[in-house]
C-alpha cells in the first residue's frame, strides 16, 4: 500500500508539469495583459514591471516564452508561486494561503449538509423503489441538480435577507453569514449525493449476500448499516474525490453572490485580469488537491470493495 | 448489452427488436414521459410564440420601466420596459439552440475520439485517455473563460468553446463501449468475412454503442444549457441585444428587490427546461440501457 501510494505521488509530478505547460501557454498566448488595465503605466514603468516579473531580459530585450515557462518550473520546484502579476506586492503563496481557507470552510459546512440530506434521501429512496418514499426524495433531488444554484442563491437572499430580513444580504464575518451559502452550494451536492448513493444503494439490495442475510433474520436496519451501505456507497465515495477538491477551491458563483473573500473568487477574477501568475498557482493547487483527493478515494475504496487492489 | 438468444416457444409470436424494447419501457415511464412532453411544450412556446404575440424582444416602453406582471404584459417588463414574456421565450431559443449545438460538437468529437482510442487499443488507447484525464484535471471554469477570452465573445464561437469542455466524458464512454464490443464474436465474424475497418465502425461498433451516445447526449444538453446561462451570468457569453436565459437571470439578480419577477420567470424556465432534460435523460437510460447505473 505504501509502494502504492509514493508511486501515484510520483505519477504527479509530470502530470502537474504537463497542466503547467498547457495552462502557462493557453494564458500568455490570450491576448491582453496584466498592465493594460492601468491606462496610466508609463513606459518606463512599464519595462520595470517585465523586469521585475522576468518577461523581458536584463538588457530589455523579450524573453522567450519558453525560457519564461523555465524560469516557472524552476521557482515551482522550490515550492514558490512568484508574485501576483496584478497585485506586485503580494505573493500567489500569500494569496491562496489567505483565501483558501475561507473557501475551505465553506466547502466544509456545505459538504456537512449535503451529507447530512443526500445520504438519507438516497438510501430512503433505494428501499421502495418506484414507490412514493423514492419519487419524493428523487424528485428533489432532480430539482436540486436542475435548479442552477445562481438562481437558487439570489432567491434565497431576496427572501431570507431582503423581505425577512434574517440574515445578512452578504458577507462573510458571523457565523450567521455562512448559512445562506451553505445552504446554496449544499443543496447541489446534496441532490448529487441523494442520486448516487440511491443509484449504489438499488445495486448492492438486489444481490444474494443481502438475502442471505436477510434469509438469516437480520433486522431490515441491520442489514442496511452492517451490510449493503459498505457496497452500496462505492459511487458516493468516487465522486467525492474530485468534488471536494472543487468545493475546497471555491465556487465563483457563491463567493461573488455573497461577497466571501475565497479562493474561487480570485481564480476566475485572475482570469480576467491576465493575472498570470495567480492563475497558474490556483490551476496547479487545484490539479494537486484533485489527485491528493483522488489518492484518497482510491485508498478508501480498496477498504470499502474487498475485490478491488492497489494497482 | 446480453446477446442471450432466447429459443421461441410459440412460432407465431412476434420477435420485438430491441428499440422497440426501449419504446416500451420508456412509454412506461411516467416521469420520463411527463419531462419529454413538458420539454416539446417548452420548446414550441419558444420557438412559435414570439410569432403569435405582438411585442417584439427589442420594442421598449420607457414611460412603463419595470412593471409587475399584468394582463398585457403577462411576465412584466424589465427596467427599460420590455415585454419580458418575450424575452424570455426569444431567450428559451438562444438557450436551447446553444444547448443543442454543443452537444453535437461535443457528441462529434467524443465519439470521433472515442471511437479511435477504443478500435486501435493498445498503447494509443493509453496515451489517448492520458491526455483525456489530463484535460479532465484542468480546472474547467477557468479553462472555458480562458477560450472565451480566446475566441472573442462571439456567439458561434460559444457552441465551440462549450463543445471543447464537454467531449471528454462522451469520449470515455464511447471508448468504453467500442473496447468491451470489439472482443465480441460478431465482430470477430465480420473481421472473418473480410468486412473493412471503416465497415466495421460504422455498421458495427458505432450502432451498438447508440443507445449509450443517446443517453449520454440527453444528459449533456442540460449541462450545456447550465454552463451557457453561467457563462453568460459571468458577462461571457450571449452578447446583447440578444439575450438567453442565463442573461436575462443576471440582469433579474441585479434588479431582485425592486422587480423579482425578472429573476423568478428566466429563473423558473432554465429550472424547468433542465429539470425535463434530466427527467427524460434518466428515463432513456433505463429504457436503453437497463444494467447501466442508475446514479
Amino acid at each position: 500500500m505504501l509502494r502504492f501510494i509514493v508511486g501515484r505521488l510520483l505519477q504527479m509530478i509530470p502530470v502537474l508539469l504537463i497542466i503547467a505547460t498547457l495552462t502557462f501557454f493557453m494564458i500568455r498566448l490570450a491576448p491582453g495583459g496584466p498592465f493594460d488595465a492601468e491606462k496610466s503605466v508609463s513606459p518606463e514603468i512599464r519595462k520595470n514591471l517585465e523586469r521585475y516579473y522576468h518577461m523581458v531580459n536584463a538588457d530589455g530585450t523579450p524573453r522567450s516564452l519558453w525560457l519564461q515557462l523555465g524560469d516557472y518550473l524552476r521557482n515551482l520546484a522550490r515550492g514558490d508561486l512568484g508574485p501576483s502579476s496584478k497585485y506586485s506586492s503580494r505573493t500567489v503563496n500569500e494569496l491562496i494561503a489567505e483565501s483558501f481557507p475561507i473557501s475551505a470552510e465553506l466547502a466544509f459546512w456545505s459538504l456537512l449538509l449535503a451529507l447530512a440530506l443526500g445520504l438519507p434521501a438516497g438510501i430512503i429512496a433505494s428501499l421502495r423503489p418506484n414507490s412514493p418514499s423514492d419519487y419524493i426524495p428523487s424528485s428533489f433531488a432532480m430539482a436540486g441538480i436542475s435548479v442552477p444554484n445562481f438562481v437558487i442563491g439570489p432567491l434565497l437572499v431576496l427572501f431570507f435577507a431582503l423581505k425577512l430580513q434574517w440574515v445578512r444580504v452578504a458577507g462573510w464575518d458571523d457565523w450567521i453569514d455562512r448559512i445562506l451559502p451553505s445552504i446554496t452550494l449544499g443543496l447541489l451536492y446534496a441532490a448529487y449525493l441523494a442520486r448516487l448513493t440511491r443509484g449504489g444503494m438499488l445495486e448492492i439490495l438486489s444481490q444474494d449476500f443481502i438475502r442471505t442475510a436477510r434469509a438469516k433474520g437480520a433486522s431490515s436496519l441491520r442489514v442496511i448499516l452492517k451490510h449493503a451501505l459498505r457496497g452500496g456507497l462505492v459511487p458516493v465515495v468516487s465522486y467525492l474525490g474530485p468534488a471536494v477538491a472543487g468545493l475546497v477551491t471555491g465556487s465563483f458563483v457563491v463567493e461573488s453572490i455573497f461577497q466571501i473573500p475565497g479562493l474561487g473568487r480570485y481564480f476566475v477574477n485572475a482570469a480576467f485580469n491576465r493575472d498570470y501568475t495567480m492563475v497558474l498557482g490556483a490551476v496547479l493547487f487545484y490539479a494537486a488537491l484533485i489527485v491528493l483527493f483522488n489518492l484518497v478515494v482510491d485508498v478508501v475504496l480498496v477498504w470499502m470493495d474487498p475485490k478491488q487492489k492497489f494497482a | 448489452m446480453s446477446l442471450a438468444v432466447e429459443i421461441p416457444t410459440e412460432p407465431l409470436e412476434r420477435g420485438t427488436s430491441l428499440w422497440w424494447d426501449a419504446w416500451h419501457r420508456l412509454a412506461k415511464n411516467r416521469l420520463a414521459v411527463g419531462g419529454g412532453l413538458l420539454l416539446l411544450l417548452l420548446a414550441l412556446a419558444s420557438f412559435l410564440g414570439p410569432l403569435i404575440l405582438s411585442q417584439s424582444y427589442a420594442t421598449q416602453d420607457l414611460q412603463l420601466g419595470a412593471i409587475g406582471p399584468r394582463a398585457q404584459h403577462w411576465f412584466g417588463t424589465d427596467t427599460l420596459g420590455r415585454d419580458l414574456l418575450v424575452r424570455v421565450l426569444y431567450g428559451g431559443q438562444i438557450s436551447m439552440a446553444v444547448g443543442l449545438c454543443a452537444t453535437a460538437v461535443a457528441l462529434t468529437i467524443g465519439v470521433i475520439y472515442g471511437t479511435t482510442a477504443g478500435f486501435i487499443g493498445g498503447r494509443v488507447d493509453a496515451v489517448m485517455m492520458r491526455i483525456v484525464d489530463i484535460i479532465f484535471a484542468l480546472p474547467f471554469t477557468v479553462f472555458v473563460i480562458l477560450l472565451m477570452v480566446f475566441f472573442g465573445r462571439r456567439f458561434v464561437l460559444l457552441f465551440a468553446a462549450i463543445g471543447a469542455v464537454q467531449w471528454l466524458t462522451m469520449a470515455r464512454i464511447v471508448r468504453g463501449q467500442v473496447k468491451s464490443l470489439r472482443r465480441m464474436e460478431f465482430i470477430e465474424a465480420a473481421e472473418a468475412l473480410g468486412l473493412r475497418k471503416a465497415q466495421i465502425i460504422v455498421r458495427h461498433l458505432i450502432p451498438n454503442a447508440l443507445g449509450s451516445i443517446i443517453v449520454y447526449a440527453t444528459l449533456t444538453v442540460p449541462s450545456v444549457m447550465l454552463l451557457e446561462a453561467f457563462l453568460s451570468f459571468l458577462g461571457l457569453g450571449v452578447q446583447p441585444p440578444m439575450s438567453s436565459w442565463g442573461v436575462l437571470i443576471n440582469e433579474g439578480a441585479a434588479n431582485m428587490e425592486e422587480a423579482p419577477w425578472l429573476l423568478i420567470f428566466p429563473g423558473l424556465a432554465l429550472a424547468l427546461t433542465l429539470f425535463s432534460l434530466n427527467f427524460l435523460g434518466d428515463g432513456l437510460r433505463d429504457a436503453l440501457d437497463p444494467r447501466a447505473s442508475k446514479d
